[in-house]
């Protein structure tokens, strides 16, 4: 099984060069440090800066530059500093081209939940709504059950929607599934993960067509 | 013209209770810090408070929903501050939890004269409840109404006498959109300079959006999350 690297690892090779991508909180995020050698893209984060950069050294934290977690930042040369509406302008308007988030749970339609636990969490769904409701490429990186072992890739969310339909592709720490059709194909397997072990993890509908190979890091 | 006032107590002159103000900033980066400490002294309460965040536990707007001054929340997050969860699961406190982007452009069209639009954000969700909903190039959207605020409260880098705002970095985020669309417009700002100062070319947010403006003072600037990465060995 891959952790919360690997599957930031395996996204990253969906990076294209010139791309513009956004990453959310949590385990994406994670998706900087593994940028392909011979491409570039620029990051996107929702609080108004396009091409962010990595975290600053110590001692040069700059409070008037922070992520859309609230971590301190640095900017690429050539970046761009912007006002939220503009800032969602560029994500409601398709010019973003890859979203990358978490999830509380995915469901085999592309229904998508990452935002509230009625009575229990309320966090808030800060910009994650307006991308999923934009973006035409949506990659979700998430743990394929939860702590107690129960499967977050279902047949129906039962959590508040985040979004509908909008999810395509979802790699965890088991594997990579296209959501298609009403249903998850399996794409890849983790490093020594069997389809038997996917299959017994997925609650939705899985669709296995031949040999599923492994990702390839 | 000389829109300049001394302070942030003097700059909130007219609050009162019940009233709804939009207050600037991203987590804690461009709230304005002033205008909120003025507001927590003035024991105002019954507030409707339009932010994207809500502080963290003893800062930002966390020191009003403290002492209690917050009826109502408009904001997109509100994971940094536990004193919010807790008063919004109690029941203590009215959230209206709205997308990031709908909640910037909802004020955005306040100040730009727009009564209502249409976005795709939040359709299939407990946002789109209750909501009129259009199809354009066969996808729904919801229809939402620009705010009212009777008073914005934004952080700038930079301003003039005139009102003309200059924003620094991420703290830039809804402090230009929330100067449009507040009733009074009151900027901070940690430079105040005479007009002529600020390269027209450069201005962020044009001062006839401003009404009040003040030097701010002591400005704490915090960090919610210290991120740093290791320096490479030459």
């Amino acid at each position: 099984m891959l952790d919360k690297n690997g599957i930031a690892k395996r996204i990253a090779q969906e990076l294209q060069d010139g791309w513009y991508v956004n990453l959310g909180i949590g385990i994406p995020t994670l998706i900087a440090n593994y940028i392909p050698q011979d491409i570039s893209v620029e990051f996107q984060s929702e609080n108004g800066i396009l091409g962010m950069g990595p975290f600053p050294f110590e001692g040069e934290e700059d409070p008037d530059m922070i992520n859309a977690g609230k971590q301190t930042i640095t900017a690429m040369p050539g970046a761009s500093i912007f006002d939220s509406a503009t800032s969602f302008a560029m994500i409601r308007g398709r010019h973003v081209n890859l979203t990358v988030l978490g999830a509380m749970e995915v469901a085999q339609n592309g229904d998508i939940a990452n935002w509230k636990i009625p009575g229990k969490m309320v966090k808030g769904m800060g910009g994650a709504m307006d991308l999923v409701a934009s973006a035409e490429n949506i990659i979700v990186a998430m743990m394929h059950t939860n702590r107690k072992g129960a499967s977050k890739i279902l047949k129906q969310c039962s959590l508040p929607l985040t979004g509908v339909g909008c999810v395509t592709k979802v790699v965890t720490n088991m594997a990579v599934l296209e959501v298609k059709d009403g249903a998850f194909h399996l794409l890849e397997r983790a490093p020594g993960v069997s389809v038997e072990e996917i299959q017994a993890a997925t609650e939705g509908d899985v669709v296995v067509s031949g040999e599923v190979g492994e990702m390839k890091f | 013209m000389n829109k300049v006032v001394k302070n942030a107590t003097e700059a909130i002159q007219g609050v009162e209770n019940n009233m709804t103000f939009m207050l600037g900033g991203f987590g804690l980066s461009g709230i304005p810090e002033n205008a909120i400490a003025a507001l927590v002294q003035s024991n105002i309460t019954g507030l409707t408070c339009i932010s994207n965040n809500a502080g963290v536990d003893d800062f930002g707007l966390g020191l009003l929903l403290q002492k209690k001054q917050i009826k109502k929340m408009i904001s997109s997050y509100v994971g940094e501050n536990a004193i919010f969860e807790q008063q919004m699961l109690s029941g203590e406190l009215e959230v209206e939890l709205t997308p990031q982007g709908t909640l910037a452009e909802k004020c955005r069209a306040a100040g730009a004269g727009i009564p209502a639009f249409y976005t795709p954000a939040g359709y299939g969700t407990e946002v789109a409840e209750g909501k009129e909903i259009k199809e354009f190039n066969g996808k729904p959207h919801i229809l939402e109404y620009a705010f009212e605020a009777d008073f914005a409260f934004v952080k700038a880098w930079k301003g003039d006498r005139l009102g003309n705002l200059i924003f620094k970095g991420t703290a830039r985020n809804f402090n230009p959109l929330m100067a449009m669309a507040g009733k009074i417009t009151v900027a901070e700002v940690e430079e105040l300079v005479e007009p002529g100062e600020l390269d027209p070319n450069f201005i962020h947010t044009p001062g006839v959006f401003v009404q009040r403006i003040f030097q701010g003072v002591n400005y704490e600037k915090r960090i919610e999350n210290r991120t740093t990465r290791a320096r490479e060995n030459s």
